[in-house]
């Protein structure tokens, strides 16, 4: 198992934040929409260098999504910016209406997703939102694991023409990735390479996927990890390759597990190269108050759940 | 007084197509469409900038978004008359492998639509972030959005009714059906509205009231919706408009906001409208 270490802690919103400050230098055609979460989305910057540029829609989510829908017809490159929740629940109509059905160069950018938002509790922690998103025609689904990656991804996405659905959080975590990495949609990342059992993660997962490998290295296990932080469209050629080297498969996403990462997977496993898995996620319910820690392990998503999800894919492992 | 001769001729052959495009298809919304009739002519072949080489960018132009998607067919047919693309097509209305969808839609590549409605209560908003990308462009053509007046319902239309004035886009005209009707009954039994112009008034737009069926007065309220550009208020133009207008069986009531005219009702609207630039 290849050796991951970090010196600091980051909230992947603050990669965010940053990527969309190096894109307000870069870019004259980004426009940055807010409704009322300037300072959680980290958009203080871009806010303060773009101000022309910075649009405060105030508490109006779905007029957000319009005037973006809008901005494009003129050539602006549109970023919404709010929670989660409010980025893909309250306003699926005007996303699905406006800006997929309609064919709007729209970035909806989403803080706070997942139960990691923490104490607010489940009103704000939207479980479903890839499943939403992913589910629209035409829209890219995008979930990086870290502050490095988030930001990679958020000057990516201003290159890539049509909507896209770039989610990331709230808590500070380990950042693990390269910061100069080369972020290409669709493409996903090999972080260590092994031959027992693919794990397959997004977003926070990733590096409990990695702890979970070093535990699973300590027991003679050798675990094949793989980001897949393009949820849609998804890296069928990298899933297929390792599935077929290892022969058991567990997906492990901080979402419910119906509608996310492990369905997307599931799906082209099924269809190509029937192979046994275990889905890493939240079994079908709503997260509750808590501190990030705690709720990541009530519900299932800490390192041992994945290692105990290995061991029971390996026990239906049949090449 | 302007001569709008011409204009009427255009008017009588684009309800011609609407209630043609509506019995053709076995369905779709000529009420509102008919209702709306002076109002397309008007944008499309007076007041408008447009290029028919059409562009979704739309820069240096003036864009116009139905909000109210349903009246698709009278949009379709001015802009065909208009040369956005063949008069033949008309006939593929609401029909399997048509790009004159049901409600109307960039999805299916159809010159001269930017944006899919027909879910109601959208298209003040894309009409206001439309405002904002020509102000930064610092393009001085304007933004035109029609909308019903059930649609008023809709909550969004009062967040984008809110952002506008706060943001300052006199560059944005919003027309509001005052026709009073919709889809179960009268407006004002449905949902009552009270007035609509006392509340965009009260949400900081410059209120302009006008006979949405007669050239002339309708002509008159976009002139001086226009010269409202520079006071940092955008305008809100409510027409009253008969639904139906002119066919006399057709007038009066919601009946004929969804339905479609059979053999014998479309003879009797055709009667009522001179072919004056060729049926499709």
């Amino acid at each position: 198992m290849k050796k991951f270490t970090y010196t600091e802690k980051k909230d992947t919103r603050s990669g965010f934040g940053d990527g969309m400050t190096e894109l307000g230098k870069k870019n004259p055609n980004v426009v940055a929409l807010c409704a009322d979460l300037t300072g959680s989305l980290k958009l203080d910057d871009f806010k303060k260098n773009h101000p022309e540029r910075f649009i405060q829609t105030g508490i109006a989510e779905a007029n957000m999504i319009g005037l973006a829908a809008g901005l494009t017809v003129g050539g602006k490159i549109p970023f919404t910016s709010t929670f989660a929740n409010f980025s893909t629940g309250r306003v699926y109509d005007q996303i699905r209406q406006s800006v997929a059905y309609s064919e709007k160069n729209v970035k909806v950018c989403a803080s706070h997703a997942g139960l990691t938002l923490g104490e607010d509790g489940a009103t704000h922690q939207i479980l479903e939102d890839i499943g939403l998103m992913k589910m629209l025609p035409g829209m890219t689904v995008i979930n990086p694991c870290d502050y490095n990656q988030t930001k990679a991804a958020t000057i990516a996405i201003a290159e890539h023409v049509g909507p896209v659905y770039l989610r990331f959080g709230r808590p500070a975590v380990p950042v693990f990735t390269d910061a100069n990495q080369p972020f290409v949609i669709g493409k996903a990342w090999m972080v260590n390479e092994g031959k027992d059992v693919t794990i397959i993660a997004t977003g926070h997962m990733v590096w409990e996927a990695i702890l979970a490998g070093e535990k699973l290295a300590e027991e003679g296990i050798d675990a094949e990890i793989i980001n897949i932080h393009t949820i849609k469209p998804i890296d069928k050629e990298a899933i297929l390759t390792s599935a077929q080297k290892t022969g058991a498969v567990v997906t492990c996403e901080e979402h419910n597990i119906l509608g996310g990462l492990g369905e997307s997977v599931a799906h082209v496993l099924s269809t190509q190269l029937p192979t046994p898995m275990e889905f890493v996620g939240v079994q079908d319910t709503f997260g509750e108050s808590g501190t990030p820690d705690q709720l990541m392990e009530k519900y299932g998503l800490k390192d041992h759940h994945i290692v105990a999800a290995v061991k029971k894919v390996l026990a239906r492992k049949t090449r | 007084m302007s001569d709008y001769t011409e204009l009427k001729k255009v008017a009588s052959q684009v309800r011609r197509d609407i209630v043609r495009m509506v019995h053709g298809a076995k369905g779709g919304h000529p009420g509102g469409a008919l209702g709306c009739t002076e109002l397309f002519v008007l944008l499309y072949f007076k007041i408008m900038k447009v290029d028919t080489n059409f562009s979704m960018d739309g820069k240096g132009e003036d864009i116009f978004y139905l909000s109210n998607g349903h009246i698709s067919a009278g949009l379709y047919s001015t802009l065909a008359r208009r040369g956005f693309f063949t008069v033949k097509e008309l006939s593929t209305h609401r029909k399997i492998n048509s790009r004159l969808q049901g409600h109307p839609t960039p999805h299916s590549h159809l010159p001269g639509v930017r944006l899919a409605t027909g879910s109601l209560g959208q298209g003040l908003s894309v009409g206001a972030g439309t405002a904002l990308a020509k102000r930064l462009n610092e393009d001085a053509q304007f933004v035109y959005v029609l909308m019903g007046d059930g649609e008023q319902q809709e909550g969004q239309v009062w967040e984008a009714a809110m952002f506008a004035p706060h943001n300052g886009l006199d560059n944005l005209i919003a027309f509001v059906d005052d026709n009073g009707q919709q889809i179960d009954g009268p407006v004002s039994k449905v949902l009552n509205l009270g007035s609509i112009g006392d509340k965009y008034k009260a949400f900081g737009w410059h209120v302009l009231e006008c006979n949405g069926n007669d050239f002339e007065s309708l002509e008159k309220a976009i002139l001086h919706a226009q010269k409202n550009k520079g006071t940092g208020k955008p305008t809100c133009i409510v027409m009253k408009t008969e639904m139906g207008y002119p066919i006399d069986y057709m007038m009066g009531s919601h009946k004929w906001h969804g339905v479609a005219p059979n053999d014998e009702e479309l003879a009797k609207a055709l009667a009522q409208l001179e072919e004056t630039l060729g049926d499709y």
